[in-house]
Formats: C-alpha cells, sequence, structure tokens
C-alpha cells in the first residue's frame, strides 16, 4: 500500500469528520433503526415457536398455495429440530426490518428515478457502485460509525439489498407502454393518477420481483453482517469457519438455505398471484 | 351542421429542439427538405387550416409520414403544437392552463386508438369506466354508467372479463365506450379500425355510422386507407407531407381532384362504389300533378321529348309515373285525369344509393329511377344515360 494518491488517508479523514460533527445525526438514526428492529425481533420471539410455524405455514398457504405451505411447515420443523430456532427468529428479525427499510426508501427512489431524467442518471451509477463494491467494504463504515451490533448490520444490509428493488421499481414503470400513458392523458388523468392508476399498477410484478431480489440479498447480507455483531443464523457460519468447526459451519449453512428457499417461495406465490390477473 | 365545432388555424408542428429557428424558415416560404438540411429540425405539420363542423365525420387521410395522426394529437394537445391556435366551441384551447385542458380532455373530447391501448390490469368494465373514475364519479354511479355505454356498444355480458380474453374487433368496442362514456361532443380515432381484420372492420364501420345516427357527435377520423375514408367520411382532408392537399366531399375529391397528387391516390376507387345518386341525378323538369289530364300529359311529353314524366301531389311528394303510351290510351278513352293509368309501383333511390346499387336496379326497369328524400319528395331522376356517363367521366380521366 505505497500509492501516489492518498486515498485510504482521505477516505479515513473523511469519515473521522463524520463522526465528530454528525454525531448527533447518527445517533438519532441508530435510534431509530434499533426501535424498528427491536420490535419485530421482540414480536418474533413472543410467538412461541409452533405458533409461528403454523402462522407462516397458514401465510404460505393464503398467497402461494398448499405446496409451499407444506414447504415451509416441514422446513421450520427441521430448523426447530437442528436447535437454531433462536438464530433463525433473530435472522428472520434482521431480514423483516431491512426489507421494510428498503421499501420505505427504494421503491419512492424508484418512482422518482423513473419519473425524472435526471433522478434516473444520478441514481444509477450510485446503484452500480453500491452493487458491485464488495460486500465486506460495507462493514467498515457502518462499524465505524454505529459501532458493533444489529444497528450497524441492518445499515450494511439495507445498502446491499436496497439497489436491484429501486431498479426494478424505476424499470417496471418505465417499461409501462407509452400508448397506455397516452391514453391516460388523454382521458384527463393527472401525472399522480396517471402513476397510481396505471404506471404501478402494471409495474407491480416487476416491483414484486424487486421485492424478492431485496430478500434474498439481505438474507446472503445478514450472513456477512454476522462478523460486526449481527447474530443469528450466520453466527453459526461464523463459529464454523473461525474454529473450523465443519458441522457446525454446516448447520448454519443448511439452515440459511431453508429460510431462503421459504422465503423465495413465499415472495414468488405472491407475485404470481398479480400476474395471473392480468393474462 | 354548419356551425365549425373546431376550427384549426394556421396549424404548425415542428420536432426538434429549435423550432423557432425552423418556423421563421417556413413563414419565409422554405420547403420541408431545406428547413432540415438546414436547421436539423423536422417540419411535421406546415401550416394546416381547415374546420370541422358540428356532427360531421371529418377524415384526414394520408400515407404514413404525412402528418395526419400529429394533426389529431394537436387537437387534444397529447402534442403541442408550435404554432397556430385551435378553436373547440370558439376556445382557444392552445391557450389553456393544463388544468383546464384536463377538464376538456374529460367531458368535450374522446379518443380512441390504433393499437386500443386499454389498459390490461383493468376489467372491461373498469376500462370503460376510466375517464369517469378520473373525475372522481362514485363507483357505483360510473359503474352503471360504463355498463350502459357498453351496452351500446353491444359487449353486454363481458363486464368482468380481461382485455387480453377479447378478440381485436371487441377490444375496440371496449375502446370505442371507453371514449364514449363521459358522453363527449367530439370523438378522435387514430386509425381506430386498421389493426382489425377486412371482415371486421367494415362490420365495425357500419357500427360506427349507426351509432352515430343516433348520437351525433363530431369525428374527426384519421385513416391510411381511402376506401376506409370515403365510406365513413362526411368531408375527407386528403395529406401529404404535412400540409393539406384537397378538403371536400368524398365526391369532390373523386371527381375533382385538387391536383395531380390527389388525382393519383384516388385513381384506383371503384367508381361505382362511391359515387351517390345525387351525384349523377339530373332535375325531373316537367312533373305532373295528377289532377292533370291525359292531353296536358301528352302535350308536355311532346314539348320535353321524353315518353314518361314523373307524378308529384301538392307536397310534391312523388305519386307515379305516367307513359307516353298509357296517356295516349287515356285519352282515347277520353278520361278526365290520370289515376287510372299511373304507374304506382316504379324504381326509387334516395340520394346516398351507390351507384353500384343502382345498376341492377336499371337493369330491370324500362323506367328512370326517381330519387327522393325522406320524405318522398322528387329530389331528381337517374337514367341510364346518366349513370353511364358519371362511371365514363371517371374513366377518361384516368385515361388521360
Amino acid at each position: 500500500m505505497n500509492g501516489y494518491i492518498p486515498l485510504a488517508d482521505w477516505v479515513e479523514t473523511a469519515v473521522d469528520y463524520i463522526l465528530i460533527h454528525c454525531k448527533g445525526f447518527f445517533d438519532v438514526l441508530k435510534a431509530i433503526i434499533w426501535f424498528a428492529w427491536f420490535n419485530v425481533e421482540e414480536v418474533l420471539a413472543f410467538i412461541p415457536w409452533w405458533a409461528l410455524v403454523v402462522l407462516l405455514a397458514l401465510v404460505a398457504w393464503r398467497y402461494a398455495g398448499r405446496n409451499v405451505a407444506i414447504l415451509t411447515f416441514l422446513g421450520l420443523l427441521f430448523l426447530q429440530g437442528l436447535g437454531v430456532w433462536d438464530g433463525m427468529v433473530r435472522t428472520l428479525s434482521l431480514v423483516i426490518t431491512a426489507v421494510v427499510f428498503c421499501i420505505v426508501l427504494g421503491i419512492p427512489l424508484g418512482i422518482w428515478a423513473a419519473r425524472s431524467d435526471l433522478v434516473h442518471a444520478i441514481v444509477r451509477p450510485v446503484l452500480d457502485f453500491m452493487q458491485t463494491m464488495p460486500s465486506f467494504v460495507y462493514l467498515i463504515p457502518a462499524l465505524m460509525l454505529f459501532g458493533l451490533g444489529p444497528v450497524p448490520a441492518l445499515i450494511s444490509i439495507v445498502i446491499f439489498a436496497m439497489p436491484p428493488l429501486v431498479r426494478l421499481t424505476d424499470l417496471g414503470i418505465r417499461q409501462v407502454s407509452p400508448s397506455l400513458l397516452e391514453a391516460a392523458r388523454a382521458f384527463g388523468s393527472t401525472p399522480n393518477q396517471i402513476l397510481t392508476k396505471v404506471q404501478l399498477p402494471l409495474a407491480l410484478p416487476t416491483i414484486m420481483t424487486g421485492v424478492n431480489q431485496a430478500i434474498m440479498l439481505a438474507l446472503s447480507m445478514s450472513v456477512i453482517a454476522s462478523m460486526i455483531g449481527a447474530g443469528g443464523l450466520g453466527d453459526e457460519v461464523l463459529y464454523g469457519i473461525t474454529r473450523v468447526q465443519v458441522g457446525r459451519g454446516f448447520v448454519g449453512g443448511i439452515s440459511i438455505v431453508i429460510v431462503a428457499v421459504v422465503l423465495d417461495r413465499m415472495t414468488q406465490g405472491i407475485r404470481q398471484r398479480w400476474r395471473e390477473k392480468e393474462v | 351542421m354548419s356551425t365549425a365545432k373546431i376550427e384549426v388555424k394556421n396549424l404548425v408542428k415542428i420536432f426538434g429542439d429549435h423550432p423557432q429557428k425552423a418556423l421563421a424558415l417556413l413563414k419565409d416560404g422554405y420547403s420541408k427538405e431545406e428547413i432540415f438540411s438546414q436547421t436539423r429540425q423536422t417540419v411535421a405539420i406546415a401550416d394546416v387550416s381547415f374546420e370541422v363542423r358540428a356532427g360531421e365525420i371529418f377524415v384526414l387521410m394520408g400515407l404514413s409520414g404525412s402528418g395526419k395522426s400529429t394533426i389529431l394529437r394537436c387537437l387534444n394537445r397529447l402534442i403541442e403544437p408550435t404554432s397556430g391556435s385551435i378553436l373547440i366551441d370558439e376556445e382557444d384551447i392552445t391557450r389553456i392552463s393544463e388544468q383546464q385542458l384536463r377538464e376538456v380532455r374529460r367531458k368535450k373530447v374522446g379518443m380512441v386508438f390504433q393499437q386500443f391501448a386499454l389498459f390490461p390490469h383493468r376489467t372491461v368494465l373498469e376500462n370503460a369506466a376510466y375517464g369517469l373514475e378520473v373525475q372522481g364519479v362514485p363507483k357505483n354511479d360510473r359503474e352503471e354508467r360504463a355498463k350502459a355505454t357498453l351496452e351500446t356498444v353491444g359487449l353486454q355480458g363481458w363486464e368482468h372479463a380481461y382485455p387480453s380474453q377479447l378478440s381485436g374487433g371487441m377490444q375496440q368496442r371496449v375502446g370505442l365506450a371507453r371514449a364514449l362514456v363521459c358522453d363527449p361532443d367530439i370523438l378522435l380515432m387514430d386509425e381506430a379500425f386498421s389493426g382489425l381484420d377486412p371482415l371486421i372492420r367494415r362490420e365495425m364501420h357500419d357500427e360506427l355510422l349507426a351509432l352515430q345516427d343516433r348520437m351525433n357527435k363530431t369525428i374527426v377520423f384519421v385513416t391510411h386507407d381511402l376506401d376506409e375514408a370515403l365510406k365513413l367520411g362526411d368531408r375527407i382532408a386528403l395529406l401529404k407531407d404535412g400540409a393539406i392537399q384537397q378538403i371536400g366531399t368524398p365526391e369532390e375529391i373523386l371527381m375533382n381532384p385538387a391536383n395531380e397528387y390527389v388525382a393519383r391516390f384516388v385513381e384506383d376507387v371503384d367508381v361505382s362504389k362511391v359515387l351517390t345518386a345525387e351525384g349523377i341525378m339530373k332535375e325531373p323538369g316537367h312533373v305532373l300533378s295528377h289532377k292533370d289530364g291525359p292531353h296536358v300529359a301528352l302535350r308536355l311529353m311532346r314539348e320535353n321529348g321524353r315518353s314518361s314524366l314523373f307524378v308529384v301531389d301538392r307536397g310534391r311528394r312523388l305519386v307515379g309515373l305516367v307513359t307516353a303510351d298509357a296517356a295516349f290510351e287515356a285519352a282515347e278513352r277520353g278520361q278526365p285525369d290520370l289515376t287510372g293509368v299511373l304507374v304506382r309501383d316504379i324504381p326509387t333511390a334516395r340520394p346516398d344509393t351507390c351507384i353500384v346499387e343502382l345498376i341492377p336496379v336499371l337493369a330491370e326497369t324500362k323506367y328512370p329511377v326517381a330519387v327522393t328524400d325522406d320524405n318522398g319528395r322528387l329530389l331528381g331522376v337517374v337514367v341510364r344515360g346518366a349513370l353511364l356517363a358519371g362511371l365514363a367521366k371517371k374513366g377518361e380521366e384516368k385515361a388521360s
């Protein structure tokens, strides 16, 4: 590391500066994120494990059909049997909280980018940057700004999981046929009516793909974020690596796969519902 | 009929980043090509003026790139005109605010699109009700009105289907219902039937004309198909390179093309399908009252060199026809009037009857065909010679 350009020094200076001058802002942000996550975790932990299994299976049945319901039921029972239930609850709470933040921030940003070419031109390279940057790199500033624990983990998860949702919202809206927009205008729709009555409903399947992507990415990032104290199933994998316990690492890995498959099937099922209505 | 519903004055549309530069050149009389090579701006509509009368079907016709669809979209400002004015009910819509423009689009001007442009995520009923929905009409109310409109276009029973479940013709009926649901005075139709099979298309033409009879809208219809224009149009504007070549009734365009381009455009038309009885009929000349005697009839025939005369009542309504032979016979027998020898069962036609329908009638009868209006009043007469002359005139033009 003996380059001519002291980029590393600059970044450190910048982070130091932010740490000193924006402490209040980050404290508030931390409190908000922590509060949101804590409530989700509390609720999930409060429900007895068997009740949560039945509840999730029923949700799967309602929105994604019988097969997914059976898959959910058996998968969750297996996790309970492996003894990683508490880890699963922690991971689930992180993923749910992160995805809610992604939706609340990402969809409006995607809509904005779809309606303004300027915003689109600014957002796109930022998203490219966020997506191509190795996920480990997020951990460092998050760690410096927020310390260890679920909050910096959530921040890095949101940053990692949000880009495809923004991108697909933007894309979904822009893909709506110009002739439909013209028709909507011809009948005297306001720009907001065009958005809510034509663009968003037609972009919904694409946006749901984005939500599905966000969930999957959040899950994978939650494993990496266990290095900065995210906790959950990622811890099992981390222990497995650091202590060379192959079995424990495998249990962690297979548990994550099960959670991933269940979440994926559920959101795919919901998306399929929407599609079918149209065709 | 004669009041102008839409008045377009000196409409210009230039596509490009610097329309004002091109506009100045256009005013100086430069051609489209010269303007493009100098400024890289495309003149889509070059100084077009016309008016559309209330209750007529006005057809904008031309090949692709002639600017017809652009003109149509200027009428409700889906495309902003570069200069000129567009008056709808004497209000210049190029000068009104976005808010007022939305009101015009909601209440006054309905539109039907070439590829139907139905909303795929909405049912037929929700599509038809769209115009009311954006106006904030309560759900029950708007669904009731949409249902009624769907019925007028023959789609009852399909309310809860999605557009993708319907055939092309039915989809365009939904498009028509969506445009009609707000009961606008004006209907803009952009190649509305071009995407349909010929058979379905003909059916839709007839239905549109039937609807128009009942509703009496002002319709601006864009098409590239001359047959369609001739069939639907009360008047036709023929466009080329964003300029109007000729405006006139179908017959005027066919019989008196304004220039070489129009003449070439219409040369392949089967005249017998377009030319109407009104266009080739002659003045009926002298007619007889049913109280006239046979001697009067014979004298009139002799003086006018006719072998038969029409007989009308006091309201000039057609009663029948008297031939020279019959009048002679009546005179011989000393009958005081013509009632005994009147031929009442004679062929008649309406002014808008096509020649193609008249040919078999004329071939079978030995009498001239009387042209009467809806009340039975005698307007004119068509004889074989006039029909042949009408067809021949067109033929000569083609040959020369």
